[in-house]
């Protein structure tokens, strides 16, 4: 009994795809977090946690279900346990479902502004860009970017009381960050996302105006970063290290233009996750230490 | 080539974490341009680490790793220049911006030898630099002990680019493993020498 518990506990961690969790999850205590609101407030600070957690994983279990049919077809999603037949659809839909509900019913019981933020992110997410966009238009991802610029908007409005100016640019500078995270993924499997039949920017635009786009929006994710911790008030100690991390991503991004190689592109798509991390560690030990 | 192992990974990350606190809270005492010099030295050992950490060891087989890893005698010389002997800054600026330059176009060119003599006039002079002038501003300034720290990275981090360099040229009498083994504590050791040493100024 406890080992089918372990088993089934397993493949849920696995269609929740955990990291891509964590690190929104992380994003959105980190936009709690920039507001100086009172985070030794555990009840909020646990709430703002569990009603994240569970909208970001519910979401991303209906993503899942809804993209099964796709996930069947490419070669690096086959064994998911959706189209591995691991999981039921019926059952997924029953957890993704409850799981969604009970986030978006805790992020209400939150604050109203909290709850229609955490709302509007599974909304674009779900709604817009898995069922209406992802097999229509590359330009999908800009939807699935404001999905996931939802959480850290969403986390400071919960501080502040509003939607403000520095909540906006944290939020941009994650819808900017995305398509350098996702180009860079559709790139290295170009060849699954056709056989799947999904437009994807290099389908679509080829390789050098895909990876022209990674460096404008790469750019202005920095900046939007940059902006927003002068905004904030940091030091200027965490102005120079973001500074530092930035080098770096821009520096990939100009190699990938210059001298492309599917090496350069995955070593891209790795340090943009680790830069993103970065930027928020950056954001959260300047605003409390 | 030795793939990079976890508790590498693991060794590099500290290195980035030192380096990374250095640059926001360790810096703030230093005039504008010396903050900067220091920031491209660690900031550099930062991207090291990263990169090393995502890409593993294959990174050093490329050319242009030894022009950046230049940027760090080159940057801290600079730092202690600037903040020390400001008479010398501007000299030594025209050096290290004229020495850089050269390394990068003689990487381009097909002369091996005119690669080789720019990177051991520009690595040497300012390695050379952060060895000597802690233990100078120790004896003349009477600064305190930690300076001498700079010295010791120094010395570290120049043992690290001659066995880099012998196994680039093959004529090793160390293992290219053991090498390799060896590299991430040097450069860790290195960070946090020259973060010790940088509390002593």
């Amino acid at each position: 009994m406890w080992k089918k518990i372990k088993e089934r506990l397993r493949l849920y961690w696995e269609l929740i795809k955990a990291l891509q969790t964590g690190l929104l999850l992380l994003t959105g205590i980190t936009g709690f977090i920039t507001s100086k609101c009172p985070i030794m407030n555990y009840a909020i600070f646990i709430s703002l946690i569990g009603s994240l957690f569970l909208s970001i994983s519910g979401s991303t279990v209906l993503n899942m279900v809804i993209d099964r049919d796709i996930d069947t077809r490419m070669g690096r999603t086959a064994k998911r346990p959706l189209p591995a037949g691991k999981i039921k659809p019926k059952e997924a839909i029953i957890v993704g479902l409850s799981l969604s509900l009970a986030g978006i019913l805790w992020a209400f019981s939150l604050s109203i502004l909290y709850g229609l933020l955490i709302f509007s992110g599974l909304f674009f997410d779900v709604v817009v860009y898995s069922m209406w966009l992802k097999r229509r238009t590359p330009w999908s991802i800009v939807w699935g970017g404001i999905a996931g610029a939802m959480p850290i908007i969403a986390g400071r409005a919960l501080g502040v009381g509003k939607v403000d100016f520095i909540g906006i640019l944290l939020g941009l500078s994650i819808l900017l960050w995305i398509p350098t995270h996702i180009l860079t993924f559709s790139m290295k499997y170009y060849t699954d996302y056709a056989k799947a039949g999904i437009p994807t920017f290099p389908s679509v635009y080829g390789f050098q105006k895909t990876r022209l786009i990674i460096a404008v929006s790469s750019v202005g994710s920095v900046l939007s970063v940059g902006i927003g911790i002068t905004a904030l008030g940091l030091s200027w100690g965490y102005l120079r290290l973001l500074a530092v991390f930035s080098t770096g991503l821009l520096g990939l991004v100009f190699l990938s233009i210059i001298k492309p190689s599917e090496r350069v592109n995955m070593g891209l798509f790795k340090y943009a996750s680790l830069f993103m991390l970065s930027s928020m560690l950056i954001l959260i030990s300047g605003t409390l230490l | 080539m030795r793939k990079i192992t976890l508790i590498d990974r693991i060794v590099l990350a500290l290195l980035v974490l030192i380096a990374s606190y250095q640059i926001v809270s360790g810096l703030n005492r230093f005039s504008g341009i010396t903050v900067f010099y220091f920031t491209v030295a660690f900031g550099v050992l930062i991207i090291a680490g990263l990169l090393l950490i995502l890409f593993g060891y294959e990174i050093l087989k490329n050319q242009f790793v030894i022009v950046i890893a230049t940027l760090i005698p080159l940057s801290l010389s600079l730092g202690l220049i600037s903040n020390n002997y400001r008479d010398f800054h501007l000299p030594y600026l025209i050096f290290a911006f004229v020495g850089l330059i050269l390394i990068a176009i003689t990487r381009l060119s097909p002369s091996k030898t005119l690669a080789t003599v720019s990177i051991v006039l520009v690595h040497g002079i300012s390695g050379i630099t952060i060895f000597l002038l802690p233990i100078l501003l120790y004896i003349k300034k009477s600064t305190p002990f930690e300076i001498l720290f700079i010295s010791l990275g120094a010395t570290l981090i120049g043992i690290g680019g001659i066995l880099l360099a012998f196994l680039q040229t093959g004529r090793s009498i160390i293992s290219g493993k053991f090498i390799f083994a060896l590299l991430p504590w040097i450069l860790f050791l290195t960070t946090l020498a020259f973060y010790a040493g940088l509390g002593g100024l």
